[in-house]
Parts: C-alpha cells; structure tokens; sequence
C-alpha cells in the first residue's frame, strides 16, 4: 500500500505544479464564497420575520454539484496522460500493481478535492459565529461525509475512465457525461414509470446524497453505495490498464 | 540470468515476434541487433514485465515474466526505446520517485549516485523538460541504474547522444556489465561490435543468427571491399583493377569509382594502387567500406532478400 501512497503524492504534487489546481480550486471558491453571502444576506432577512438560521447544506451541494463539472477535469489526464506520454511503461515495469497504481492515481485526485473541501469549512464557521443557537455540527458532519463520500465515488469513475483513453479529452467529455447521467438524468423518468422507479432512484448520485446525508441523515445504504461505486470506479481502472498490456 | 525459449508475440493477427529463444549469463553483455520492425522492443517488453507473450516462456533473475512478474520488474532496470519522462518534474525529485517505487533504503543518496554515473549530476535541480534529447537518455539510463538492478535491459541506449557521450555510455554499459546481465538492443553493427559479448541478429521475428562478436565479425567481413577512385575518365580502369592478383570481384559504379573485393587475409591495397599508377591514373581515393546492417542481412537471411 505504499506504493499507492508514493503515486498519490507525485499526483498532488503534479496538481501544483500545473495551473489546472489553481483553476479548479477558483471556479469551485468563488460560486461558493458568492453564494455564501447570499445566503446569509437571505437568512438575515428571514431571521427578521422568524425564518431558520442558515447552515452549510445547500454549500455542499453547490460543491458537489460542481464536481459535476470539475471532477473530470481533475481525473481526465490521471491515466490518460501516462499512456500518451509513453511513461506508462515506465510504472507498468515497475514493481507495483496494476491495482495500487490505480488506487494511488484516484487518491492524489481525492485528496485534491479533500484539500478543497477543507477550505470549505470556513462557511459553517463564520455561520456558527452569528447564529444563536450555535450550529447543528452534527448534521454539517454528515454533510461534509456525504461530500467524502460522493467525491471518493465520483472521482474513482473518473479515473477508471482516464485509463481506458489515450487522450485526456475523451475522458473528460465521458466522465462529465456520465456524472451528468448519474446525477440528473437517471432518476428522471423514475415518477412517470409504473414500476422500477425505485431501482433509477437507487441508482442517482444525487438521492443518496441530497435526500438523506446532506440532510444530517445517515445511513448505511448510502455509504455502501458510494463506496460500491468507489470500489466499481478502480476496478474499471485496472481492469483497462490490465487489457493495455495484453494489446 | 535470462532465459528465453519459445516466445512468441502476436498483436491481433500480426506476429511481432516469433518462436525467439537465448539465453543469457551473469556478466554477459547480449546485443540485439535488427532493423526497426524486428521484434526487438516487444521482446524486451515482454521480459521486463510490461507485457505478457502470447507462447513461450521467459525466465529473468529466477523469475517467471508472467507468474511473478513483480519479483521481476524489483531486479530489472529498463531502458525504454522513447525514454518517457515527466517533462513537468525536475530531475532529481523524478529519479527520487522512482526509486521510492522501488523502495530503495537511502533513496537520496542513490539517486545522486545514479545522476553521478550518468554524469547528470549538475542538471539535477533543472526541469526534465528543458533537458536536450542526450541528457533525456542519460536521466532514463540513471531510472534504470537506480536500484543497482541484476538485469539491465536498454532499448537502443545510445541513440541520440553526441559521439562522445556515446563513448561515455558505452563504457559505463561495459562497467556494469562486469557484474550483472545486460540486453541491449542497437540497429548499429560497430555498437553491438564495440560493447557485447555475443549479438544476436533478429529479423521479422525471428533469431536470423547469433554467436560472439569476434565470429560474427570473422564471418562477415570474410571479404574486405574496398573503393577507389581516380582524377578525370577512367575507361579501362576497371580492367587494371580486375587484373591485379587477389582481386575476387570488381565492379565499376556509376560515378566512375570502382568497388573490388579481396580475401580479409591478403591485402591487395598497395598492389592495386601501384598498378593504377603505373597505368597513367591519378589515383585520389582508396578507402575500405564497412558493410552496412543491410548487406549483413542480406548475408544472413539468404537470398530471398537479395532482389532488392
């Protein structure tokens, strides 16, 4: 497990060392920032007439909603790039799995968006300052794990999508298309269906989070369906690395 | 240290290559000599791991190449043929990476070792990007030196580098094939002459020939040519030249030079340049040509080849 930790490390590093950490990190900063102000100005308004205090819910769907966006970005040229530059070869020679080198790749990208996250936890702060009573830290715990959680997942489809493409554009516009059927499209059709509703709805991003843990509800079927697609994500990963060495 | 029997490669219905077996001992350095296309990068992917044969087996350190291909890849360094780098990182934090993934104890101090053999010692703090094609290659063969591996296997080593790193390079090759394996593959005949202990000679696939430098040498250049080449026109030249005793074969060019041949133990040179004097000509060039790669395929693979 070390190696994987190795290859996180140069991958966080190579963020960096790129402006594309930079870009990220300022279209996912500044929505936020914005929008927290207006919901506190909001807040403030209602607070007037008895309206609830603000908390850090709706910023971290605006976050994951847009990793949406952002996400492929970040996982587009994790696999993708090694294979077009050649140095592919260098790591797959190497004396590590196929599998750590994969998990590693993913885990520089999460801990990217971790990083990101982290900076997030200003907003509840600042709230917990003006409100009274004091903030529900609780259930802003289970919305930030919500956001672990959908970003380990999504991430890890991303970068199971970057090693089966050679460019990086290809990934970036399959995972965006994906991310955007998981989380917009695939429960769409769930309300006018006679039966199998269900099943669609299971199979969205967006219920397992919006629904219930960014709702200060957790609950076991939720983790296991992200760490399930979490788990799927890497295994496509190295599966598709598997398959470049038998061509 | 490397033992091949039967490998075999297809890539879809294409045969890279075929049915190919050597081996190879501690402190032996094998060449692969061919022409770009001859199956030798496939082969040596095949035996660093990277890879799997489609038939065959490869041994390499003890160690099966498809069973226990991690155990493999721990005591191989490789060389690849495009050396891909990281052009986004520096050198030094490169070759540290790499030898983190190795898990070598120290990893500072052999990668300063590696730069230092390499001669890259004061380009370590400088961006792999900015490094001219030469020191590319030199980085690549220190990621190979790094954990002091006992198979080396180099992918065209020395293409790309001035002549005198090419010297450099070549001599570090022979330092460190004292002590441990080393497959090299060139499409140079005066490099595989130069460094390796034996050659092999590959071609479409298959092994066309393969024995130690010294008889592969003897064996082919069996015949000295030579050309040579007189001021003005030169009508019966060609005559002089096939009269003199020891000539084999002689053949007039288009350019008016003459090419002839004689057996490697006689030297008729000054015999030859006496007579063309004698004749009236002004003679200004006589100069010995080496034989190219291609003629020595032609020399090996028979005559099938010989209509080009």
């Amino acid at each position: 497990m070390r190696n994987v930790w190795i290859i996180a490390k140069r991958e966080l590093d190579n963020y960096f060392n790129s402006p594309l950490a930079y870009v990220v990190a300022f279209a996912v900063l500044l929505p936020m920032g914005i929008y927290f102000s207006l919901i506190v100005w909001v807040s403030a308004q209602q607070a007037m007439m008895g309206g609830s205090p603000p908390d850090s819910a709706p910023l971290n769907w605006l976050f994951v909603f847009l990793l949406i966006f952002l996400g492929p970005a970040l996982t587009m040229r994790l696999l993708s790039d090694e294979a077009r530059m050649g140095t592919l070869e260098l790591l797959l020679t190497a004396p590590v799995r196929d599998f750590e080198l994969v998990t590693g790749k993913w885990l520089g990208a999460f801990l990217f968006v971790m990083g990101l996250a982290a900076l997030t936890l200003v907003y509840p702060l600042i709230i917990n300052n003006y409100v009274e009573p004091r903030i529900d830290w609780l259930a802003t715990l289970s919305s930030y794990l919500g956001v672990i959680l959908v970003s380990a997942a999504l991430l890890a489809l991303g970068a199971g999508i970057s090693a089966i493409f050679t460019n990086q554009f290809a990934a970036f516009f399959v995972t965006l298309g994906l991310f955007f059927f998981l989380w917009f499209m695939v429960n769409l059709p769930a309300g006018y269906l006679p039966s199998g509703g269900d099943v669609l709805n299971y199979l969205s991003v967006s219920t397992h989070f919006s629904q219930s843990m960014n709702n200060g509800a957790i609950a076991l079927g939720d983790i296991v369906y992200y760490l399930s697609l979490t788990a799927l994500g890497l295994f496509i990963g190295t599966t598709a690395i598997e398959i470049r060495r038998w061509r | 240290m490397i033992k091949v029997s039967g490998l075999t490669k297809d890539y879809g219905a294409r045969r890279a290559i075929d049915n190919v077996s050597f081996d190879a001992q501690q402190g032996e350095i094998v060449g692969f000599l061919g022409p770009n296309g001859a199956g030798k990068t496939t082969t040596m992917r095949i035996l660093t791991g990277y890879m799997p044969p489609t038939d065959g087996e490869a041994i390499v350190a003890g160690y099966d190449v498809v069973e226990e291909s991690l155990e493999v890849r721990k005591r191989v360094g490789y060389l690849p043929e495009t050396v891909p780098l990281y052009n986004d990182m520096i050198v030094f934090d490169y070759l540290k990476f790499m030898g983190e993934l190795r898990r070598i104890p120290n990893v500072e101090d052999r990668v300063e070792e590696a730069l230092d053999m390499v001669g890259l010692y004061d380009r370590a703090d400088g961006y792999i990007g900015n490094l001219s094609k030469g020191m590319r290659q030199r980085v690549g063969l220190a990621q190979a030196l790094l954990h002091r591996p006992e198979v080396l296997i180099l992918d065209e080593p020395t293409i790309g580098l001035d002549p005198s790193q090419v010297v450099e390079v070549r001599e570090l090759i022979k330092e460190i094939g004292k002590e441990r394996t080393v497959l090299l593959s060139t499409h140079l005949l005066n490099e595989a002459q130069n460094i390796c202990d034996r050659v092999l000679i590959i071609n479409k696939g298959k092994i066309v020939a393969e024995d130690t430098t010294e008889n592969l040498q003897a064996r082919l250049l069996g015949a000295e040519r030579v050309t040579l080449r007189v001021r003005g026109e030169a009508e019966d030249l060609l005559q002089t030249v096939k009269k003199v005793k020891g000539v084999q074969s002689a053949t007039a060019r288009e350019d008016g030079a003459v090419e002839f041949e004689y057996s490697s133990g006689r030297d008729v040179r000054p015999e030859v340049a006496r007579q063309v004097v004698n004749a009236g000509y002004d003679l200004i060039e006589l100069r010995p040509i080496g034989m190219s790669l291609e003629e020595i395929f032609l020399e090996l693979t028979g005559s099938d080849a010989k209509r080009k």
